[in-house]
């Protein structure tokens, strides 16, 4: 070889693959993402895809992409930018080279730059020859010409093999970071299987990929990112999707219930109804209704008939299921419900993530009508948040509502898979005998006759004789749970509603507090999706040598017990937020604290500078 | 598990002791005796049987019944109910609804649960107004009615609620009305009967917003002549003397003509279990309001899958196939790796 091949060792790299709708670039970075988790790399993911299955070709509003951040330590987000940029077109470079710091490596699809492709993508010059990339190392690759020459030799149709030309830009940066071959060629013959030609294509793209990297001269350099060091045990890459789902079943069985999903298909969250209704053997229930409130309308059926019933959604939904919540909150029987959030109002931004729907999924129906909000940090963490909503509700027959985000749904990391013996138990106690005396003398079930430790009433399912009783949307008797107009009694069922929400206890009652030398005077209170985010922003001020304090909020309602006197015990409070200022409302609000917001709605996740410059504009100089 | 006979009870076993809060002389009165003196020949009981409502005043229904009950929201007890008969293939559910809450606000979950055949009796009570909300018109009003909330005329053209259920895919279709309490017993026993949702119009007399809307048919005097009774194995015939019957013509319209002016093997024979729809529809619209002879009875009574049934077979051929589900399996259905 005329040129010396040198191999760096880093300690974490990211990695964007960008190209059109129908490039696969998600199969693509989900390819890389499982050869890289298999090697032992810390890893976090951000799918970033059109809200339409296929946007004019080549076009910006076509492009898709898979951001992969992997590295050898503990990372907390899918990082800011990118260090290397695989375009497979003019489109999939231009949405996002403005990102790319200058001296990164942009890799693209040479073939993909013909006039036609540049025009569509809305380049007036030839980047590639224009100069304006100057700034990065820019490899230009026949990606296309190369695939469907060596597909042509196993007489494979042009047309056909173009196709396969992520697994040639797969190939190539695997060879760049040194993973191995072999589990992308067993993984291409199981998936293609049934399609000899189409797995022979991928393979033979994917090779040359590969070669083309140790041969073509182009590249000087192969770089490693070695294994993190994870607390031993078996993973998987999970999505918070799937996390949920399998929170959801493991609730079930938990419970000794059988799960019904009641659900109607809507952007990001139908992955769960995808993933559900595979689960059949689980005894699970999957009912894809007419529309989002027979959805939630079934599932308050299956409640009133001892399932452990779900609903799942994102916002619009929210806002169609309001006044069936309400009637579970006045029927006081258990029920979760998954908001996957996207950015709003109306149809809004599909596919993108966004925090707005904590005011309303707090506040947002008719009346009184109090309900318990949880919201997971992460994708992996999706499931025991999806378990403790289950027993929340269960325990206390309260719908409850999960609050994750579009990011959360389709980004994954490394999960510990638990051992089952280790989940948590949830004890059902149906009633089974009458708790009360009628006028008349006799013993009769009074439906709303609460237990004094959690203010839950008794759930007396149909089939159980002597326990015959009517539940409804009109205000019970307190105890008889008669239908009542007395407005003495409706007061007192509101504050035993709100009570029994606000003495909810549950996993999240503590707050979490990472202030790593205890005298920090400036903290960051953050809540759902935007942990990593901040945990990576104060990661950076201290490894500068400064100090922050990092404390996140999973129960939204109630609080955690302790989070007022904690906040108080720093001098500044900031709260990022993908949304406007919702969560800052509440703790201003609550805690009279004067505490300061950032926020985002631009349709993607916090970057870790963005929290680093925030804390920075209020740390005094002092501090 | 031992096998108790059903005990034996009477119609005050099946009534709660709330009082009934109907205004006097409405006909709800007589549909809710009908149904709790017909419960106890059923052969079912109370703690197996759910009454599920929406809102209207039709709605208040389970609060009068000593079994399980939901009154839940407008409209949407069809949506309600099958999630419970579907997770509880063991239970009876019935489902009352008015026509503004069934075909108005609730009729998309009306249409669905039809189509889908879930195991529920849907009763329908009409009366061609909003009752709770004091008088507007409804979704089966006649049009130009004079309401409050048109007071120059309502514009809708009506639903015939047999037409939309039958339109709707429904395996079991009828019509009864409030004054005839054997009648509703009859055709109430045959939609429980029905395995699949059954949907039962009954025409209820609103006496303080829309009284006397139905006595042009339904009145004692005017029963025999203004009233076609279905019934399976019979001919279409009806007036004092079956003087009249239901013929088809050349084009595949219904028609009533009086039978000594036609040949009589002419008049059809009623069966309410043929799979095709056509002549159920056709005989849904054979009047096109109270003031024509209208068909009463079982319109369509025919053998589909039930959904639940299906939805639970598909569980236990999973179960069957894969073995009871279990976690740690599942856990690892995404590619795992070791961390030592
Ligand atoms: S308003 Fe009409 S339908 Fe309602 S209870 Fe009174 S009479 Fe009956």
């Amino acid at each position: 070889m005329s040129v010396e091949m040198t191999t760096e060792k880093i300690d974490r790299v990211v990695v964007r693959f960008a190209g059109d709708s129908g490039d696969g670039m998600q199969l693509t970075g989900d390819r890389f993402t499982s050869i890289s988790a298999a090697l032992g790399n810390d890893l976090a993911t951000f799918p970033d895809y059109p809200a339409e299955i296929r946007a004019p070709a080549g076009t910006l509003a076509g492009v898709s992409a898979f951001q992969v951040h992997i590295s050898d330590h503990e990372i907390s987000t899918h990082g800011d930018a990118p260090n290397v940029l695989v375009a497979m077109n003019p489109a999939g470079l231009k949405a996002n080279i403005d990102v790319m710091e200058p001296g990164t490596m942009v890799i693209v699809n040479a073939d993909s730059f013909e006039e036609r492709d540049l025009t569509k993508a809305g380049y007036a010059a030839n980047p590639l020859n224009d100069g304006s990339l100057s700034a990065f190392s820019v490899f230009e690759v026949p990606m296309t010409s190369i695939t469907t020459e060596v597909c042509k030799e196993a007489g494979v149709k042009p047309r056909d093999a173009e196709r396969s030309k992520n697994f040639f830009a797969l190939g190539l940066v695997s060879w760049l970071f040194i993973r191995p071959t072999e589990p992308t060629i067993t993984w291409i013959a199981e998936r293609f299987g049934a399609k000899p030609q189409v797995a022979e294509a991928n393979t033979r793209a994917f090779r040359a990929g590969y070669d083309f990297g140790e041969t073509a001269e182009l590249f000087h350099q192969r770089y490693e990112v070695t294994a993190a060091p994870f607390a031993s045990g078996e993973y998987v890459n999970i999505t918070g999707n799937t996390a949920t789902s399998w929170g959801l079943i493991a609730a079930s069985q938990q419970a000794g219930l059988p799960l019904f999903l009641g659900s109607y298909p809507i952007t990001p969250a139908s992955d769960i109804l995808h993933e559900l209704s595979k689960r059949k053997e689980f005894g699970v229930r999957t009912f894809q209704a007419e529309d989002e409130i027979a959805g939630v309308g079934a599932a308050i059926g299956a409640a009133f008939g001892g399932s452990l019933a779900v609903t799942t959604t994102s916002g619009p939904g929210m806002d169609l299921k309001a006044e069936a919540i309400g009637l579970a909150v006045s029927m006081e029987l258990p029920l979760v419900i998954i908001d996957v959030q996207r950015a709003g109002p109306s149809t809004g931004l599909p596919t993108k993530v966004e925090q707005a729907d904590l005011l309303s999924s707090l506040y947002g129906r008719h009346g009184e009508s109090p309900v318990p909000v949880l919201a997971p940090k992460t994708p992996g963490e999706c499931f025991a948040a999806a378990i403790e909503a289950c027993r929340i509700a269960l325990t206390y027959r309260t719908p409850v509502i999960l609050l994750t985000d579009a990011y959360l749904a389709n980004g994954t990391e490394p999960w510990l898979v638990p051992a089952v013996e280790d989940l948590p138990k949830i004890d059902i106690d149906f009633a089974t005998e009458p708790n009360g005396t009628s006028p008349a003398g006799e013993p009769t079930f009074f439906p709303y006759l609460r237990n004094q430790e959690t203010n839950a009433r008794p759930w007396a399912v149909p089939g159980t004789p002597g326990l015959e009783h009517r539940l409804g949307g009109l205000e019970k008797a307190d105890g008889r749970g008669t239908v009542s107009y007395d407005g003495e009694n409706h007061e007192l069922m509101t504050n035993l509603r709100a009570k029994k929400v606000a003495g909810i206890k549950s996993i999240y009652g503590d707050t979490f507090v990472d202030d790593a030398t205890g005298d920090a005077t400036i903290a960051v209170l953050g809540w759902g999706s935007t942990y990593g985010a901040i945990n990576a922003g104060v990661q950076r001020i201290r490894e500068a040598g400064r100090k922050a304090a990092q404390i996140h909020v999973e129960s939204l309602n109630p609080l955690p017990e302790k989070l007022g006197d904690i906040l108080r015990g720093y001098t500044t409070v900031l709260i990022p937020e993908l949304n406007q200022g919702q969560f800052i409302k509440l703790i201003r609000e609550k805690y009279l604290i004067d505490a300061q917001g950032l926020n985002k709605m631009k349709g993607v996740p916090f970057q870790a500078a963005e929290i680093e410059a925030f804390i920075l504009q209020h740390l005094g100089e002092n501090q | 598990m031992t096998v108790t006979a059903v005990p034996i009870t009477t119609r005050k076993d099946w009534s709660t002791d709330q009082e009934v809060r109907w205004c006097p002389g409405c006909g709800d009165y007589s549909i809710l005796a009908a149904l709790q003196s017909l419960l106890p020949d059923l052969g079912v009981r109370r703690e197996n049987t759910v009454f599920v409502s929406g809102i209207g005043c039709a709605s208040r229904f389970p609060y009068y019944m000593n079994t399980y009950g939901l009154h839940t929201i407008h409209g949407r007890a069809p949506a309600i109910a099958t999630g419970l008969a579907t997770s509880r293939p063991d239970l009876d559910v019935w489902v009352i609804c008015g026509d503004g809450d069934a075909l108005s606000i609730g009729g998309n979950h009306l249409i669905h649960a039809l189509r889908r055949n879930v195991n529920v009796n849907i009763l329908m009570f009409n009366n061609q107004i909003y009752g709770l909300t004091k008088g507007q018109y409804s979704p089966t009003s006649e049009p130009g009615k004079i309401t409050k909330s048109t007071p120059f005329g309502s514009l809708d053209h009506p639903f015939n609620p047999v037409s939309l259920a039958i339109g709707a895919e429904a395996s079991f279709v009828a019509r009864t009305h409030d004054m005839d309490r054997a009648h509703m017993q009859e055709t109430f026993r045959r939609a429980h009967e029905h395995h699949g949702a059954s949907f039962v119009e009954v025409y209820q007399n609103c006496n303080v917003f829309n009284d006397g809307i139905f006595s042009t048919i339904t009145a004692k005097e005017n029963r025999a002549s203004m009233l076609i009774p279905l019934t399976d194995g019979e001919q279409i015939r009806f007036g004092e003397n079956r003087e009249f019957g239901v013929t088809q013509l050349g084009d595949g319209q219904l028609k009533v003509v009086e039978v000594a002016s036609v040949d009589e093997q002419s008049i059809l024979i009623h069966d309410s279990h043929v799979d095709n729809p056509a002549l159920a529809f056709a005989l849904s619209h054979l009047a096109t309001g109270v003031t024509m002879p209208t068909p009463i009875g079982v319109f369509r009574d025919v053998v589909r899958p039930e959904y639940g049934d299906q939805m639970n077979a598909q569980l236990s051929d999973a179960q069957a196939k894969r073995g009871a589900g279990d976690l740690a399996t599942l856990f690892r259905t995404l590619p795992s790796w070791e961390i030592e």
